[in-house]
């Protein structure tokens, strides 16, 4: 059935099925074409019934309990309604606006694959959200953001949205977009500043981007699985996204989730979401050495021993009550053959650098923090090292433009809570042999050695 | 510069930039703020009204 035939033939009562289980987003097999897409999920299901329609979906997601899976976990229905309003009355004479939905799919989590995997394995699931998203908000326009240098995605994105503008897919124009790379670029405020032709690093708020962001327009900013779980339940409905998931809270719906580390079966795994972490690992194969800590949340998360995490929901209520964090689902697992402190000393050195420069704080403080985590890893036992990391954790948190301070303080001060033993067998009798171990968590374009 | 200008409510960090007191800056202060504010030479300081 050709694309055409499966949109006309979706008017007639053909009713797509939903996913009985899992996987939901990323199906088995080959990435789906526009023909095989529609035949599968049916056409994009535009409501058309002008604003009440529109209400409808953003209800229907609020229902549903969506959040954010960028790292923020906010509420993906307010954030709509949000936008959805400020667009209403927003313009000139408080008339209607038109606003923008930018798609967020340059993930700049280093050990993060899952929404590279989504726009090359379920890229029309990604559009019909953004079509979707568009139409609820009162979008006039969209971008899809990738990384610099993904030219073959890009190109192969662009090639989609034209595909679809010819069957009346998208409704408004999908520009995709090639960002810069860093770990703070892709940063909601970073991101809108880039569309607006500035520079890659996030500005100060107020005003938020759901009041004014792309050319000064309100501006809904969601992550592509976010998007991709919205074109889901569209078709399907609140009810069927709950299904899976703990329900409560933050906790509903499946998600993608990139494990790494010491796993037999690296990779991006879509679980529902309050599986226990030791689960997940089973069903990866297990350890591929014996295991001593996971890091949960990316590089603004933190450590959880072993033993403990075993039990832990994923979920970012349960990690958080733990000590760590989903962020945009990345858990890592540390092997008893690595020195924690190491890794967060390498790692901390990464996000110094990466910092925009533009906080006094931020620019003076972490590469002085990350100073202190090498001294703690690497150097000979210093009696201060320990009280002036505390110190810097507390003077950079909330006191920059963007969660990099915070972030990062976040991340080390786990690991001087979590690695305690190890801090004091360094404090006793200088670095373990383990330092010298290839590093675990990635850091890209970061040189490593200890000090 | 602006831990002298508003000693109640902003510090300096070691590389002297402000810590401001966390909570809305009383009506009493607020014209010392606005001009602590405009003193920045780095422009740390914003003065915003909550919405």
């Amino acid at each position: 059935m050709s694309a055409a035939e499966a949109i006309s033939s979706a008017g007639t009562g053909g009713r797509a099925l939903p996913p009985p289980g899992l996987p939901r987003l990323i199906p088995a097999g080959a990435p789906l074409s526009l023909n095989d897409h529609v035949a599968r999920y049916g056409p994009v299901p535009f409501r058309d019934g002008g604003s009440r329609g529109a209400r409808d979906l953003i209800a229907e997601v609020e229902r549903a309990g969506l959040t954010g899976r960028g790292g923020a976990g906010f509420p993906t229905g307010r954030k709509m309604r949000t936008v959805a309003e400020h667009g209403r009355r927003g313009g000139p004479l408080r008339g209607q606006v038109g606003t923008v939905v930018v798609a967020n799919g340059a993930e700049s989590e280093p050990a993060s694959a899952k929404d590279r995997l989504l726009l090359t394995r379920a890229p029309h699931l990604v559009l019909d959200g953004i079509a979707l998203a568009a139409e609820a908000v009162g979008a006039t326009r969209s971008y899809l953001s990738v990384h610099d240098g993904q030219d073959e995605l890009a190109l192969q994105l662009a090639a989609m949205v034209s595909e679809r503008d010819r069957y009346d897919q998208n409704r408004v124009p999908v520009q995709v977009v090639a960002v810069r790379r860093g770990y703070v670029a892709s940063q909601e405020t970073a991101l809108i500043s880039q569309l607006n032709g500035g520079a890659p690093k996030p500005t100060f708020v107020p005003p938020r981007p759901f009041k004014k962001g792309a050319h000064g327009r309100p501006t809904l900013v969601q992550n592509v699985e976010t998007l991709a779980h919205l074109a889901l339940i569209a078709r399907f409905g609140a009810g069927w996204f709950r299904a899976l998931g703990a329900g409560a809270g933050a906790a509903a719906g499946s998600a993608l989730v990139t494990l790494g580390g010491a796993v037999s079966r690296p990779g991006v795994y879509e679980i529902a979401l309050g599986m226990p972490i030791g689960d997940l690992i089973r069903r990866s194969g297990g350890p591929s050495e014996p295991p001593q800590a996971i890091l949960a949340g990316g590089y603004f998360g933190g450590w959880l021993p072993y033993g403990q995490a075993l039990g832990i929901p994923i979920s970012d209520a349960a990690l958080r009550a733990a000590g760590a964090s989903l962020g945009p689902g990345v858990l890592i697992l540390l092997p008893e053959s690595a020195c924690g402190l190491a890794e967060t000393a390498w790692i901390a050195g990464y996000l110094a650098g990466q910092s925009a420069g533009q906080c006094g704080p931020c620019v003076n403080g972490l590469p002085a923090l990350a100073d202190m985590m090498a001294r703690l890893a690497f150097g000979r036992p210093d009696g201060r090292a320990l009280g002036w990391a505390q110190q810097l954790m507390t003077l950079v948190t909330r006191r920059g433009a963007c969660h990099l301070p915070d972030g990062t303080a976040a991340f080390a001060g786990s690991a001087l809570r979590i690695f305690e033993d190890e801090l004091r067998r360094h404090a006793a009798a200088g670095p373990c042999d383990r330092v010298r171990r290839r590093p675990v968590l990635p850091a890209p374009g970061h040189s490593w050695g200890p000090r | 510069m602006c831990a002298e200008l508003l000693p109640e409510l902003i510090t300096a960090d070691p590389w002297g930039y402000p810590i401001v007191t966390p909570g809305p800056v009383p009506g009493s202060l607020l014209p010392l703020a606005r001009r602590a504010v405009a003193a920045c030479p780095t422009l740390a300081l914003l003065l915003s009204d909550e919405e």
